[in-house]
């Protein structure tokens, strides 16, 4: 069992949702990144979703795009990722997603990367501009018996059929994009998340977290009662570029995990009580 | 499916079968949809839209009215007497797509997608455009098809490219300025793509060349595949034989390949030609398939410019329209395998033919075709006489009078 399947079932057995953050690798600086990515881990992180940088990230709203541009001057790449990724291991069991889009790996190489991820500690991957339509190319190269998480997307305008061939070939989470849009952006519908949550709960049996637009700990905590996670990008982002230059931004960002977790295990108590009730 | 377009029943066309590309869209080891699951229903969806109504008689019928009356095809095949005989070897021919209404072959295109995202129930028209024809292009027909348009166009073009700005405010489109980047084409076709994953029920987009992912490289080939079509049947009553080669300019690649295509399984050379900006040497450059590496850009798998680690790179010419560092993903395939070639021509080579254009025919030429016509003006005095090459005049140069000014104005200064 890898660390993503462990810690969804740790948190299963709690009756806890899982906070899943997505910060992207060097922003601002490798050292700083560092620093940032273990003070959130320690305070209660569930999994990282740890972002490389590219150039043109066209999934992206402005925050995490301005993110990117951070971590790229501050000469961030994949393989600075995956040199992360092996430093934050030595402190942390969190499970660690690197999160890409694909020409970056491309031109690291499939052979390369399906190597040198897994060995620093990475437990699985996200390939935001892979659909399934191209991925057989690269997962070719995935070693066989390997247990790395290959996670997929679902988005809103993606048709039940289409959702149910996609979670097949999926492993260690589904990831529900909340709504047609790039990240950041405002304006959920929890009503449909709902009901597209409910669909993939009946086509598979992996955890299912939602994404892209969650800001709040409102929004997390309104959204966590449908599914198993809550990945939250931007808003962990704005907080990096509002307090790059300042000693206590390691502490603030620390702060939001604890708030977000906090209030998803509120709606998460009651929730498996309720649950608890109705089972019984 | 038919392979070629789909405004021909000529035999010649009819005959052809190229395989590509494939149920994917890949060429090859090139093309595919690379982009973010939410686009990947809409991609699909214009596959099948694209299938289907571009066989219907009714939209054929449409198009061909349109381009004949409204577009003003064909546009003729001229003979380049005077720039022949200045340069004293093969006979050059222009196509002069810049005699199409809005000055460019890109209204081909624009107005068999906006034909088709009419028949698809969409509302709106969304583009990114460089040097802005394509921009033009698409807000003309929104206006003409009474649709909603909003074009995404990089700082840096807005300023070099003004007049064309204007032109698409006065159509009625919503020039959106986009800041990312180097502010050029590449910047633009981000921002279109991050805008229309938000509005893709009711929003269609137009992309305008042969990149992006599938279907767009086929489909916007088969829009412009009525180029060459035409210079087959021109050329048969003059010069009265099929030309020897063939030289457009490749930005992401449309109008070179709407001319070649027809002319693939022909014994023709096709060249095409990139922009090298201030010299490959320097970097500084546009040469997307001279001097760029395979990678992923845009939905599609072609050559890019990049760096090693896959970040992409800021392409450069005086041109916007080529300014891209990305290229179709056909046209790669047609350059792993020797079919075409692809050439580059600097800066200051396309000024040079720009003015000789402007003065020996009485043409003034988009600084996009003007690298074209440069590489006639080197490459044709060597070769014989009886050498036929026809040039893909792809645009007129209205719209580039400032940058050659403001070129003049910068020359001066250091001359003095
Ligand atoms: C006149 C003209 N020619 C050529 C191009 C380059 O595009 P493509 O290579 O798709 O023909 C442009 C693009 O803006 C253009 O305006």
């Amino acid at each position: 069992m890898n660390r993503i399947d462990k810690r969804f079932a740790e948190l299963r057995e709690k009756g806890e949702k899982a906070l899943v953050g997505f910060v992207l690798a060097g922003d601002p600086s490798f050292d700083r990144s560092l620093e940032l990515l273990a003070a959130m881990c320690d305070a209660g992180l569930d999994v990282l979703e740890l972002g490389v940088p590219f150039s043109d990230p066209t999934a992206d709203g402005p925050v995490i795009q301005r993110g990117g541009l951070r971590a790229l001057k501050g000469g961030s790449s994949l393989a600075n990722a995956i040199a992360i990724t092996g430093a934050l291991r030595k402190k942390t069991d969190v499970p660690v997603v690197l999160f890409s889009y694909y020409n970056p790996i491309f031109a690291y190489g499939l052979e390369a990367f399906f190597r040198d991820a897994p060995a620093a500690g990475a437990d699985g991957m996200l390939v935001v501009d892979l659909p399934p339509e191209e991925a057989a190319e690269m997962n070719e190269y995935l070693p066989d018996g390997n247990d790395f998480a290959l996670i997929r997307l679902v988005a809103p305008t993606t048709p039940p059929e289409r959702m149910r061939a996609i979670v097949k070939n999926a492993s260690g989470f589904i990831y529900l994009i909340s709504k047609a849009g790039v990240t950041g952006s405002g304006g959920l519908d929890p009503e449909g998340i709902r009901k597209q949550a409910a669909t993939l709960r009946a086509a598979s049996e992996l955890p299912l977290c939602v994404g892209f637009g969650v800001s709040t700990p409102d929004d997390a905590a309104m959204l966590a009662p449908f599914v198993d996670g809550v990945v939250i990008g931007s808003t962990f982002e704005n907080i990096i570029e509002e307090y790059r230059d300042s000693p206590d931004l390691a502490e603030r960002l620390a702060e939001r995990v604890r708030a977000f977790k906090t209030a998803m295990g509120e709606t998460a108590t009651t929730n498996s009580r309720k649950k608890g009730r109705m089972d019984g | 499916m038919e392979r070629h377009g789909i405004h021909s029943d000529t035999q010649a066309t009819r005959q052809k079968r190229v395989p590509v590309p494939d149920r994917h869209g890949h060429f090859g080891p090139y093309g595919g949809r690379y982009v973010a699951e939410t686009l990947m229903p809409a991609l699909l969806e214009l596959e099948e839209a694209y299938g289907r109504i571009s066989k219907e008689p009714s939209f054929r019928r449409e198009l061909h009215d349109l381009l004949v009356d409204y577009v003003g095809r064909p546009t003729p095949l001229f003979f380049a007497r005077r720039l022949t005989e200045h340069l004293g070897g093969a006979r050059i021919y222009l196509k002069r797509e810049d005699l199409a209404h809005t000055g460019a072959h890109k209204i081909n295109n624009t107005i068999g997608q906006g034909l088709l995202a009419r028949r698809m129930g969409k509302k709106k028209l969304i583009a990114e455009t460089g040097a802005g024809q394509h921009g033009v292009a698409t807000a003309t027909a929104a206006a003409l098809f009474g649709m909603e348009c909003r074009v995404f166009m990089g700082v840096e073009d807005i300023d070099r490219q003004a007049p064309n700005v204007h032109r698409m405010e006065l159509l009625g489109a919503e020039v959106i300025p986009v800041e990312s980047g180097a502010g050029t084409l590449k910047d633009a076709m981000n921002e279109a793509m991050r805008y229309w994953v938000s509005a893709v029920t009711d929003t269609h987009y137009v992309i305008g060349s042969v990149a992006g992912p599938h279907p767009y490289p086929m489909m916007v080939r088969d829009f412009q595949v009525i180029i060459g079509e035409e210079v087959k049947e021109q050329a048969r009553a003059n010069p009265g034989r099929q030309p020897d080669v063939l030289v457009a300019c490749v930005g992401g690649g449309s109008n070179a390949l709407g001319l070649f295509y027809p002319f693939l399984d022909d014994p023709v050379e096709l060249v095409g030609v990139e922009a090298a900006g201030e010299s490959i040497m320097s970097g500084r450059h546009a040469a997307t398939l001279g001097a760029g590496t395979t990678g992923v850009l845009h939905g599609s798998k072609s050559y890019v410019l990049q760096e090693r680690d896959g970040q992409i790179r800021e392409a450069h010419s005086i041109s916007a329209g080529l300014d891209y560092p990305g290229v179709g993903p056909e046209h790669a395939m047609l350059k792993d395998s020797g079919r075409a070639r692809y050439a580059s021509i600097d800066d200051e080579e396309a000024l040079e033919a720009f003015h000789l254009l402007s003065r020996l025919e009485g043409i003034i030429p988009a600084l996009e075709s003007a690298h074209a016509v440069a590489w006639c003006v080197k490459e044709a005095p060597a070769l014989p006489p009886e050498t036929i090459i026809v040039v893909n005049l792809s645009g007129r140069g209205d719209k580039d009078l400032d940058i050659i000014a403001r070129r003049a104005a910068a020359e001066k200064g250091t001359v003095k």
